[in-house]
């Protein structure tokens, strides 16, 4: 049972304090829209690097990293290893100059000035709608998470009020404190607080992973005490049997590496609109590179977690007897069958109707690695240092929904708005449809957490539409970066395929072990993956191909844009800008140099 | 921008290391309380942590303040015309 104290309040309540500090203080300065909406392109690299991974360190990452690293071991590391390391390079060397050098102020509208209006039209709709149901289940996750910590039961049995509240006022609290700050100081205030939520992630979990490897008994206890293949990241990864994610090399380094990966860090203008608000060029391009060096440590702070959570001794119900002057007292610690059918301080699940463990197909108990993280922080920390971890995981979760409902505002306004709906209305306008497209925005995701509670699928089903959209967007910007010849029609018929043969594929394969539905097989069943998350690459793998192909055939047959309309867009009509003035190791490409090589050691280590 | 991020940064984690410290002081010797940790006062050892890290942004942040105010602001990128500000 969870007994929060007065330090533990005191120090969440000075961190809801500053978040809200920072909003006010920054309100002053919001005169323009480009204030407001683009930061005033005047942020230092720095801030904007740490606010690049912060806008991704949302709630689905630092409790599914956990839980990934419980399921899967430290092969969970490829998810930045090659997941992320090297399209954040790829993107801040060969992608930056277009993204920052064009001037446009959204993703989409790079496509209008790339490609046409119809690509813009297509991809700021999916975005826009996206957006807004992710923080919607970001919000969904930190309620549940909140329930299911008990962190303001003892407030509500204080003031008296019913614990089924509970759901309705972290949603509230959490939505209210994004809108508040995010109204007052637009995108600078979003970024101003996922730099701190950086730093509070940092502290809230570096002394929980020294805690956990103390008590395994430092790194060699943690290898002996999971299984020898969680310990690997790269070890039998050539073959899908001999790893546990039950992938092979070519569908993770082409689906993870080069599809979803690229996929997310090139192209999402949740993280992109960090790099765009940065003061030049230099500063934009070495935006992704600064985010990628804590990158390279972050597995050691969020899978590692996990990891330990699995490798610690299961709690049973033990009794202890003792003598005191020929008293005999009997100490019984309970265990619930839930942690004690667990393994390390993994809890099994629940079926609410029985209130028994779940089974796997093989009679397993199947676990809840989504509380591996939580329960870490329940386990290890007394009082005073609890409160940090909590508002820690706390603070994830609304950073990752205010990089949701900026890029949301951006793109309604600009895209949207300003585009369809109102043409040249004046800069004082679109700021205040900024402002209201902000609270319409946090209106809208609200309404998605609640009917996430109605709908069980529903965010699956979300999630899986998701990645059906998304999986094709790189090769369409791949190919208008580097292709001249690529045109709109093409543009467009490309990512309509892609995203069409992503859901062709889903619809006819299946994981072992699962049944047709939401995973799969809902057309036939044609294949058979050995683990979702195999079968996740390998239909990304399907919809990159499908768009790239699609694309360059009808562009062939379609008439090209001429060049001069193009320069600043595309990377062999753009002059290379005048560096001679920048000492060499200080252009971003020695920093790119350096983080590669980092990564590559990182990868090693973890061989 | 007119406000150094690493002013607030630091001021918050100043503060929220005063307190871990204190708290840890005047908890000290509480094996009950520090039996999760493994017999090590956190609170403290963390706090003094924080305090260190706090205090250190604060001063870079004050720095930088005080140049923000006294220096021009900086000059535009070649060829961008600063907009709006």
């Amino acid at each position: 049972m969870l007994n929060l104290t007065r330090v533990d309040w005191l120090i969440m309540l000075l961190y809801f304090v500053f978040v809200l500090g920072i909003g006010f203080a920054l309100k002053r300065s919001m005169k323009t829209s480009k204030d407001f909406f683009q930061a005033g392109r005047a942020l230092p690299a720095w801030i904007c690097g740490l606010a690049f991974i912060s806008a991704n360190l949302g709630a689905q990452e630092v409790i599914g990293m956990g839980a990934s690293g419980a399921k899967y071991g430290l092969e969970t590391a490829h998810f930045y290893g090659i997941g992320a390391i090297p399209a954040m390079i790829f993107v801040g060397i060969f992608m930056m100059p277009f993204y920052y050098g064009s001037k446009a102020r959204s993703v989409p509208e790079f496509l209008r000035m790339r490609f046409d209006e119809k690509t813009r039209a297509l991809n700021a709709c999916s975005f826009a709608v996206m957006t807004v149901f992710s923080s919607g289940i970001s919000m969904y996750a930190m309620a549940r998470l909140i329930q299911a910590l008990h962190v303001f039961d003892g407030l509500f049995r204080a003031l008296g009020l019913a614990p089924e509240g509970i759901f309705t006022f972290s949603i509230v609290l959490s939505a209210a404190i994004v809108l508040l700050y995010i109204f007052l100081g637009g995108l600078t205030s979003a970024i101003y607080n996922e730099v701190l939520q950086f730093f509070l992630i940092i502290a809230g979990f570096l002394p929980l992973v020294l805690l956990g490897l103390r008590n395994i008994g430092g790194w060699s206890g943690l290898k002996a005490s999971v299984p020898m293949a969680y310990m690997h990241e790269w070890k039998g990864v050539a073959h899908a049997s001999t790893n546990p994610m039950g992938i092979e090399i070519i569908g993770l380094g082409m689906g993870l590496g080069f599809v979803l990966g690229s996929g997310y860090w090139c192209t999402d203008f949740l993280v992109i609109q960090t790099a765009m608000a940065s003061k030049n060029m230099e500063s934009a391009r070495r935006v992704p590179l600064i985010a990628a060096i804590p990158k390279m440590v972050f597995p050691f702070l969020v899978i590692l977690p996990g990891l330990l959570a699995i490798g610690l001794p299961t709690p049973h119900t033990t009794t202890t007897v003792r003598n005191v002057n020929g008293v005999i007292y009997h100490d019984t610690t309970v265990v619930s069958p839930q942690v004690e059918q667990g393994r390390g301080l993994v809890p099994a699940k629940i079926n609410p109707v029985t209130g028994k463990p779940m089974l796997t197909a093989s009679g397993q108990p199947l676990l809840d690695y989504d509380m591996a993280t939580p329960n870490m922080l329940l386990h290890f920390f007394p009082t005073g240092i609890l409160g940090l971890g909590l508002t820690a995981l706390l603070a994830s979760f609304m950073s990752g929904m205010a990089g949701n409902v900026t890029a949301f505002n951006t793109v309604f306004t600009y895209d949207l708005y300003q585009s369809y709906i109102h043409k040249g209305a004046s800069d004082k306008h679109y700021m205040a449809v900024g402002r209201w497209a902000t609270v319409g925005g946090i209106l809208l995701s609200i309404a998605t957490a609640y009917a996430a509670i109605n709908f069980n699928n529903i965010m699956d089903t979300l999630q899986l539409v998701f990645s059906f959209v998304n999986a094709p967007l790189f090769a369409t910007f791949l190919l208008g970066m580097f292709w001249k010849r690529a045109t709109g029609h093409g543009a467009f018929a490309g990512l309509v395929s892609g995203t069409v043969a992503a859901m062709l594929h889903h619809g006819l394969t299946l994981p072992i072990e699962a049944h047709t539905g939401i995973h799969g097989g809902w057309i036939a069943v044609i294949h058979h993956y050995p683990s979702d998350m195999a079968q996740n690459f390998w239909g990304a793998i399907f919809a990159f191909t499908t768009n790239f192909i699609v694309a360059v055939v009808v562009s062939l047959a379609t008439k090209p844009r001429p060049e001069a309309e193009l320069v600043g867009l595309v990377h062999s009509l753009t002059p290379k800008p005048e560096r001679a003035h920048i000492a060499w190791w200080k252009r971003p490409e020695a920093l790119a140099a350096a983080v590669l090589v980092g990564a590559i050691t990182v990868n090693i280590f973890f061989y | 921008m007119i406000l150094d991020l690493r002013v607030p940064l630091g001021l918050m984690f100043t503060l929220v290391g005063l307190i871990l410290t204190v708290f840890g002081i005047t908890t000290n010797g509480d094996t009950a309380l520090y039996a999760r940790s493994l017999g090590i006062n956190a609170n403290l050892w963390w706090g003094i942590v924080l305090l260190a890290f706090g205090l250190t942004m604060l001063l870079l942040g004050r720095r930088g303040q005080q140049r923000l105010k006294n220096a021009p602001p900086e000059p535009a990128e070649e060829g961008h015309q600063q907009r709006g500000h």
